[in-house]
């Protein structure tokens, strides 16, 4: 008999009493969205900024980053200097000082944003970078995780991921560091309705 | 070597006073943000029942909702090893990385993993396994297990961690600061995960409809281990399965909330295919599930989800510490667990707890945690040898408790006795419970006594 075989065998021989599934859940929506969004994201150590257009991403990162630093942008609207799509070794990503990745959607209740891997390339370049830039479109803000369940098909790509903040820990004495192995920085420019 | 009992490991931890209460502060700190964290959302008991609802259908559909994950993975380009025990987890591990030629390993937070041994296993036979979260990084090089399963390193101060850190990756001596010590770790990791071929991760949730799992992490470590490797190995216990993606909206908004207090953990990652020219391998282990499934009183224990909160809340665990337990699963859930794998071994931990129920009530999948504990207690009296002097007096407790007339004839005479107890008698060393405890002020009389006289 195989593992697979003696394991499912020992599940079938004392299977509990058979339950039903239970249905999804739906909760009333946020009327401030966006003032939720804002304290989630801020919860979790990320910033967020809004703007009207991405001439105003632009502006930040050339204010915030100089010309020898990496800048690798997977935005049209926003230039850098690192072509991610050209790169086939995500080690080449090593050096990069702040990615700008657009976001599928954000979550009000907790400042998550879903990530696909289409949006990325790589899927190590919003973790690799030291900086991590994310835009996000203000109808996409959504209520709670169940809505973004809803919406995202999670199985649509070999990975996707929420990001709701910089890398951070608190395994020393539970004192908060923000910048453990990923981005030191999460700032999330949140494009508004013309 | 001689086994301890959780009273005989805990009273080496409470030799350092100062420290256990540290301890017993910290975790109270954490179990207050967790209560903050849950009452900022209105539906709060709605999840925690729909979360355990969904877990039953889980465990009562645990045979096909395991062969639909496989099929799934497997239509995904995922290689599905089953394990029946840590003993064969590990030997796939061993195998998948000998066909890979992998020579550098990152690993990232996994119980399952501690559970199996699998760091030992593999560093004998000549791996060196790197640990990636921080707290395990640091109890690694201390050569030390985990002592929380959220919060491995919670019984340290940031002075050991810097004594640990100048050892090992030359941080200044007595440096202490946070945020140094955590910006040296970043420094050496980050280097390993360059260097790194294989990346080992747990896994949270994994995903019947779909043949994906999700991992949570702050750190980011299990991304930048496995999005660099070729090779990732992902070991799963059986019962992490759920049915469907959207039932993560319910456990994720659980499980931070539950652990740290925080809305979500800063990265759920979400894996259903390798990277191209890259391999994916998902591990499915037993090791005592299905036994533990076996039991109708305990079966309920596999719903857990490896939050902690019922280590934070515990009054026993926050000031008697992890290692008290000698389990890899520490606190109240590990002492329901850890007797169904080895009843002599864990016998004094169902005992390691007041029975107050607080475990049970901040556990965001509703297991009946307590009155687990009080159930063990009952399978080990029956079965396993609890010292004479133990024996004789829950002998005469039992007799005593069952017959009325007796009970009030024995609280008369405790009543006298009390008082005229010598403290010599209390306090001298053969009687254990007389350490940290004084006797309680006599009543005059029972409340039996003393309602017969007041209900009019």
């Amino acid at each position: 008999m195989t593992s697979k075989e003696s394991i499912l065998n020992a599940i079938k021989n004392h299977k509990p009493e058979a339950t039903a599934l239970p249905e999804l859940l739906v909760f009333p929506k946020e009327p401030q969205l966006i003032e939720r969004y804002e304290k989630g994201l801020n919860g979790n150590g990320g910033k967020l900024q809004q703007v009207q257009s991405l001439a105003e991403v632009q502006q930040y990162v050339n204010s915030h980053y100089t010309a020898d630093q990496l800048v690798a942008s997977l935005v049209d609207e926003v230039s850098g200097n690192v072509d991610v799509r050209k790169i086939s070794d995500p080690h080449d990503l090593e050096h990069v000082e702040v990615a700008v990745v657009r976001g599928e959607l954000g979550v009000a209740e907790n400042g998550a944003i879903w990530m696909p891997e289409a949006n990325v390339v790589h899927r190590v370049l919003p973790f690799i970078a030291q900086h991590l830039i994310i835009i996000i479109e203000e109808e996409t803000l959504l209520t709670n995780m169940h809505e973004a369940y809803q919406k995202v098909n999670v199985a649509e790509s070999g990975y996707g991921v929420f990001i709701a903040g910089p890398s951070k820990t608190a395994d020393i004495e539970q004192s908060l560091v923000i910048g453990a192995h990923g981005p030191r920085s999460l700032t999330v420019f949140l494009l508004r309705k013309s | 070597m001689k086994e301890h009992t959780h009273a005989q490991a805990a009273a080496e931890f409470i030799k350092d006073d100062a420290r256990t209460h540290w301890h017993d502060e910290t975790l109270w700190h954490v179990r207050s943000k967790r209560d903050l964290s849950a009452q900022g959302i209105p539906e709060w008991e709605t999840l925690r029942d729909r979360a355990s609802a969904t877990k039953d259908y889980v465990l009562s559909h645990l045979g096909e909702l395991l062969e639909q994950f496989e099929s799934n993975a497997l239509a995904n380009g995922v290689e599905v090893l089953w394990a029946k025990d840590a003993k064969e987890h590990n030997e796939h591990v061993y195998r998948i990385l000998q066909e890979n030629k992998v020579e550098n390993i990152v690993k990232s937070k996994s119980i399952l993993t501690e559970e199996c041994g699998l760091n030992h296993y593999l560093e004998d036979k000549g791996y060196d396994v790197v640990d990636t979260d921080l707290g395990e990084r640091i109890i690694q090089f201390a050569k030390q297990a985990p002592s929380h399963i959220v919060l491995p390193a919670i019984h340290l101060k940031k002075q050991d961690i810097g004594e640990i850190f100048h050892k090992h990756i030359g941080t200044d001596k007595g440096a202490s600061d946070p945020g140094y010590l955590t910006e040296a770790a970043r420094q050496h990791l980050r280097k390993k995960f360059v260097e790194a071929n294989a990346a080992i991760t747990g896994v949270n949730f994994g995903i019947a409809e779909t043949g994906g799992f999700v991992v949570c992490t702050n750190e980011g470590n299990a991304d930048m281990g496995t999005h660099l490797a070729d090779i990732h190995i992902a070991c799963m216990g059986i019962e992490k399965l759920i049915p469907r993606a959207a039932d993560l909206g319910v456990f994720l908004r659980l499980l931070a909330r539950s652990a740290t207090g925080q809305s979500i953990t800063n990265y759920s990652s979400h894996f259903h295919k390798a990277a191209p020219g890259k391999k994916l391998y998902i591990i499915l282990v037993d090791n005592g599930r299905t036994e533990q499934l076996a039991r109708e009183d305990f079966k309920n224990s596999l719903k857990c989800i490896r939050c902690g909160a019922c280590m934070n809340t515990c009054p026993i665990y926050r000031r008697s510490g992890g290692y008290s337990y000698n389990s890899t699963v520490p606190g109240p859930i590990g002492s329901i667990l850890s007797p169904g794998k080895d009843l002599k071994k864990f016998s004094t931990l169902p005992f390691a707890s007041t029975l107050c129920g607080s475990c049970s009530d901040v556990c965001p999948v509703k297991i009946n945690i307590h009155e687990q504990l009080y159930k063990w207690r009952q399978v080990i009296t029956e079965n396993v040898d609890m010292g004479a002097s133990k024996r004789l007096s829950m002998r005469v407790a039992g007799a005593t408790f069952g017959k009325p007339v007796l009970y009030d004839l024995a609280g008369k005479m405790a009543r006298t006795a009390l008082k005229f107890t010598p403290d010599s008698l209390v306090y001298s060393s053969l009687n254990v419970w007389g350490k940290h405890r004084d006797l309680p002020e006599v009543p005059k009389e029972s409340f039996k006594e003393w309602y017969k006289k007041n209900r009019n």
